[in-house]
């Protein structure tokens, strides 16, 4: 098996597999009130505390759209640079389930609201698109619980009705790593535009894995498996891993791939059946009676263009435009809103010292190994943008070191410490008088005096030996470079 | 005042605000005979003893400036009702209260009147005798044995036995019509979006639609003037402009132009029948209308149409009663297992047969010859009343292809027993106003009714037309009283 970033290839014998993947991910819709009634969406509430009449399907209640959703489907829309529908119906999904309770999900089936778009993923051997087929709005349903009581299962209507957005990609993916940067593309963009918070944990995100395989170059679709309900990236990656194997292995085999819904077992590294293309649910779609079709008008749809906020591929086409950053450097800074927002903050606080590379560095760097490690969001930064850009303004006027910064950067964690104030009450200013540094070196020189004349004759190494004792004797505040200048003179 | 429930709505409400009788004594009046009615089978809940409760504090801060101050009525057991069990005849639902009200029936509270009880009806609205209800048929009052049609057969038989002054049904298929037709009543079907839908037991959410049934035009406008109202609970609610039905109600009906469609003359139709028709023209003419031969070509195909569209929206709106949730549940092994032998013991047979039929219907392979079909068929059909109100302002049709059966007598034959409908289905397809008006009677005696169908939101011309008719028809209820003893 080969496997490097770009290519992803499965080999058997003198065959050569490629590996066809798309995905259906359903993105929860950030709203306060649900699909088609005004209960709460909060997450983690009490069970069946955030459930209305309608939710519950009680008899005669009926749905009504909320307005609101519609929005934020079609602002998603525009972010994936697809087709708004201006005509879009709702349509029932039946089937039978305890957590479902009206016996239908009320879907879009035949005229979804969004129709063809692209998405670009920033590859490291270049971009690569990925087209969408739509985007449909759609209710979530309940939870079971089964594990909580021995006799029963236990439902938990509080999801139930939630606005769900299904986003149905192309089979235009072919490795694993695409399919992370295309989940990771897709909630950037709707972390952006604030119509999902893309959150794994709280299943505000989850994706269907459809994968085929073929002989590499062919240009046929092979029969493809669904994997259901994969809630992390790691797992999608895991399951398109055993799963593109386990089918290339059939084929190897002389067997034929069924058509069917399978499930990844996160414990066992493995895909399971569910059910066949045979025993596939009939979901007998219809128009939902209860609702009209839905219509927006060129004027809604442009008065949501307004709203729409700069999205990753712009801004990072302006960052590299205007604050000349490598493509690689604003990829990272423009992955994540709160990233960008953060990184822009500091920006305008450094003023006229600004120093880009540093900013990026420190940003990449220190900040991001902290966040790291504490596991943090960006947005629950220990140190605020306005500090950091403080901090850097003080190497950049000399007022300390890089190395002094970041003994300051790691007191600044401690409730968001103003980098000024340490310095003054830790004195941890720079030394950079002149007259003091030379008479702190001619002390240093007297003390070593032998190795002193072993650099004259020509033992260059000793240069680093008379530096490190110069800052060890300033307790690390001597200015290097003066220091540096000063003794070059004296020795 | 010798005998309050034989007055009309209208009557009554006057009495009350003249203070010539209160609220209690109406009430309790109706009560009485209600009590005394039970073997008609007419209401599958009393409300009796909060309806005296609800009537003596009317007395005590009385407002007459209401519509229908201190008035007693039963209502449909389809409408939900705030703490009243509300079953649609069903076992699933047979302990069903329901924590809200529907807008239909709290436009009627807003009014000041006060609930009796609930109504009989066919299980889910399905049925054309009230044969179904899992609560008993429900006799009609005109004679012993008979059937009071279906759906609304409790809502038909409590209003023509005077159990209640006036009361509402839900028509989907023609519900209200024909048991108006078959019980010697007026009932309104309105314009689909008139009245809300929110807080009525679905059953054909396309076609379904709440409507007033009363003694008389008159009393049917004024009630059609309450219960109508936008409700944006309803996406399917219509915002037009409602008129005062009972305030603007006219007998001047000069120079309007009715309709006859020759298609409405069906194979083996009565001969009784087609005199009423032939009647009513001459009547229509009599009231200055001119008459207008017309053609609804597509009439055929409403009937085979109505039962694959109403079926396929029942199929999926019953689905919500699985015993998770509310109402009856049987034990069962499994989840399915529990799901199968609740709804094989909670819904009774005509219900399952048209979950059966709908289910089919939408089942891929089956979905386009039929669902899809049906409903191109729907479009002709209603094509077919749009070209006809080119030349005509309403039209005018029996209500029903007979006069009221047996109990019984259908019960083994349900295609037989859905040709009932053959006149009425038409007019929901393309969501449409009729209105059907007693006319007559057939060689037993047995009132026929009359049918009037109007344009879309055009509740007031069909009214009009029924109220100058029903007073060149001066049609009587002979109702003997036979089943008190």
């Amino acid at each position: 098996m080969t496997k490097d970033s770009s290519e992803y290839l499965i080999e058997r014998y003198n065959n050569v597999y490629e590996v066809v993947i798309g995905l259906e991910v359903h993105a929860q819709v950030t709203s306060n009130s649900k699909l088609f009634s005004s209960s709460s969406t909060t997450f983690g509430a009490e069970p069946n505390t955030q459930v209305s009449l309608v939710d519950a399907a009680f008899p005669g209640m009926l749905p009504v759209i909320n307005e609101y959703c519609v929005k934020q489907a079609i602002k998603t829309g525009i972010g994936l640079k697809a087709q708004i529908n201006k005509r879009s119906v709702f349509d029932r999904k039946n089937y039978f389930y305890a957590d479902l309770p009206q016996g239908y999900q009320i879907s879009q089936f035949k005229f979804p609201i969004v129709g063809e778009g692209t998405v670009i993923l920033d590859m490291e051997n270049g971009p690569k698109e990925v087209g969408i087929e739509r985007l449909h709005l759609e209710q979530d349903a309940g939870k079971s619980i089964h594990d909580m009581d021995p006799q029963n299962t236990l439902v938990d209507l509080n999801r139930s009705g939630v606005a769900l957005m299904e986003i149905v990609s192309k089979p235009d993916m072919r490795t694993p790593d695409e399919v992370s940067a295309y989940v990771k593309k897709l909630r950037s963009i709707m972390r952006y535009l604030g119509t999902c918070d893309g959150n794994m944990q709280e299943g505000s995100l989850r994706a269907d894995v459809n994968i085929s395989v073929r002989i590499k170059g062919s240009d046929v679709l092979g029969t493809r498996c669904e994997i259901k309900n994969v809630n992390s990236i790691k797992f999608m990656q895991m399951a398109i891993d055993y799963e593109a194997n386990r089918q290339v292995d059939l084929i190897e085999e002389g067997k034929t791939i069924d058509q069917e819904t399978r499930l990844f077992d996160t414990k066992k590294n493995e895909t399971r059946s569910m059910r066949s293309k045979e025993d596939a649910h009939d979901y007998r779609y219809f128009p939902d009676p209860d609702l009209l079709p839905l219509e927006v008008t060129d004027e809604f749809i442009e008065k949501l263009k307004l709203d729409i906020p700069e999205l990753p591929d712009e801004k990072k086409k302006r960052f590299i435009d205007k604050f000349k950053v490598s493509p690689y450097e604003a990829t990272i800074l423009v992955s994540d809103i709160d990233t960008a927002k953060y990184f822009e903050e500091v920006v305008a606080k450094m003023g006229k010292n600004l120093d880009i590379k540093l900013a990026v560095n420190w940003i990449t760097g220190e900040l991001f190994a902290v966040l790291n490690n504490k596991n943090l969001e960006i947005s629950e930064s220990p140190i605020s943008a306005k500090n950091l850009a403080k901090l850097i303004n003080l190497i950049k006027n000399g007022t300390i070191s890089g190395k002094i910064a970041k003994t300051i950067f790691e007191l600044m964690m401690d409730g968001d410490k103003d980098p000024q104030i340490i310095v003054e009450e830790k004195g941890l200013k720079q030394e950079s008088d002149p007259k003091a540094l030379e008479a702190l070196i001619d002390k240093i020189i007297n003390d070593n005096r032998e190795k002193a004349i072993e650099y004259k004759q020509g033992k260059e190494k000793l240069f680093g030996f008379f530096v490190g004792q110069a800052m060890k004797a300033s307790s690390g505040k001597a200015n290097p470079q003066l220091i540096n200048e000063i003794l070059k003179k004296k020795l | 005042m010798s005998d309050i429930t034989s007055l009309t709505l209208t009557d009554l409400v006057k009495s009350i605000k003249d203070k010539k009788i209160s609220s209690e004594e109406t009430t309790k009046a109706f009560i009485d005979r209600g009590e005394k009615s039970r073997d008609l089978n007419s209401y599958i809940t009393e409300d009796f003893s909060n309806a005296i409760d609800k009537a003596k504090a009317f007395d005590q801060k009385p407002n007459f400036d209401l519509k229908l101050s201190g008035i007693p009525m039963a209502v449909k057991d389809l409408f939900c009702t705030n703490g009243v069990k509300t079953t649609a005849g069903s076992k699933i639902l047979n302990n069903f209260i329901p924590p809200y009200e529907s807008t239909v029936t709290q436009n009627i509270w807003n009014e000041g009147a006060i609930l009796l009880g609930k109504l009989n009806c066919d299980e889910f609205a399905m049925g054309s005798s009230n044969e179904t209800s899992f609560f008993g048929n429900v006799q009609s009052p005109i004679d012993k044995g008979l059937v009071p049609g279906g759906s609304s057969g409790g809502s038909a038989s409590a209003l023509a036995a005077n159990l209640t002054p006036i009361t509402i049904g839900t028509d989907t298929g023609g519900s209200i019509r024909q048991p108006a037709s078959f019980t010697g009543t007026v009932g309104l079907k309105p314009t689909y979006g008139s009245c809300s839908r929110y807080g009525i037991v679905a059953f054909a959410s396309s076609l379904d639609q709440a409507g007033p049934m009363s003694k008389n035009v008159k009393d049917c406008a004024l009630l059609q003037e309450i219960i109508s109202t936008y409700d944006e609970k309803d996406s399917t609610s219509i915002n037009f402009k409602r008129n005062a039905y009972s305030k603007e109600l006219t007998n001047n009906i000069k120079g309007k132009k009715i309709g006859i469609p020759k298609e409405y003359t069906v194979d083996g139709m009565p001969k009784e029948i087609e005199d009423l028709w032939t009647k009513g023209i001459e009547y229509a003419k009599d009231c200055g209308a001119e008459i207008v031969e017309i053609s609804l070509p597509h009439t055929n195909y409403a009937l085979p149409a109505y039962y694959i569209v109403a079926p396929a929206e029942a199929s999926s709106n019953l689905a919500r009663y699985d015993g998770v949730k509310y109402g009856f549940r049987s034990k069962g092994e499994n989840l399915i297992d529990m799901y199968e032998k609740t709804r094989s013991e909670g819904f009774g047979e005509e219900v399952q047969r048209r979950i059966m039929i709908g289910t089919y219907v939408l089942s891929s392979g089956y979905y386009d010859a039929y669902y899809i079909k049906a409903q191109k068929v729907r479009k002709l059909i209603k094509n077919d009343f749009d070209e006809a109100y080119k030349k005509v302002d309403a039209i005018l049709t029996p209500s029903t292809p007979s006069a009221a059966f047996k109990i019984g007598e259908k019960t083994n034959d349900p295609v037989s027993m859905y040709l009932n409908d053959i006149f009425t289905v038409p007019v929901n397809l393309a969501g449409l106003p009729a209105i059907s008006i007693p006319a007559g009677v057939d060689a037993k005696g047995y009132p026929l009714g009359l049918q009037i169908i109007g344009k879309a939101f055009d509740e007031q011309g069909i009214l009009n037309i029924a109220y100058a008719m029903e007073e060149k028809i001066e049609f009587k209820n002979k109702i003997t009283d036979w089943w008190i003893k």
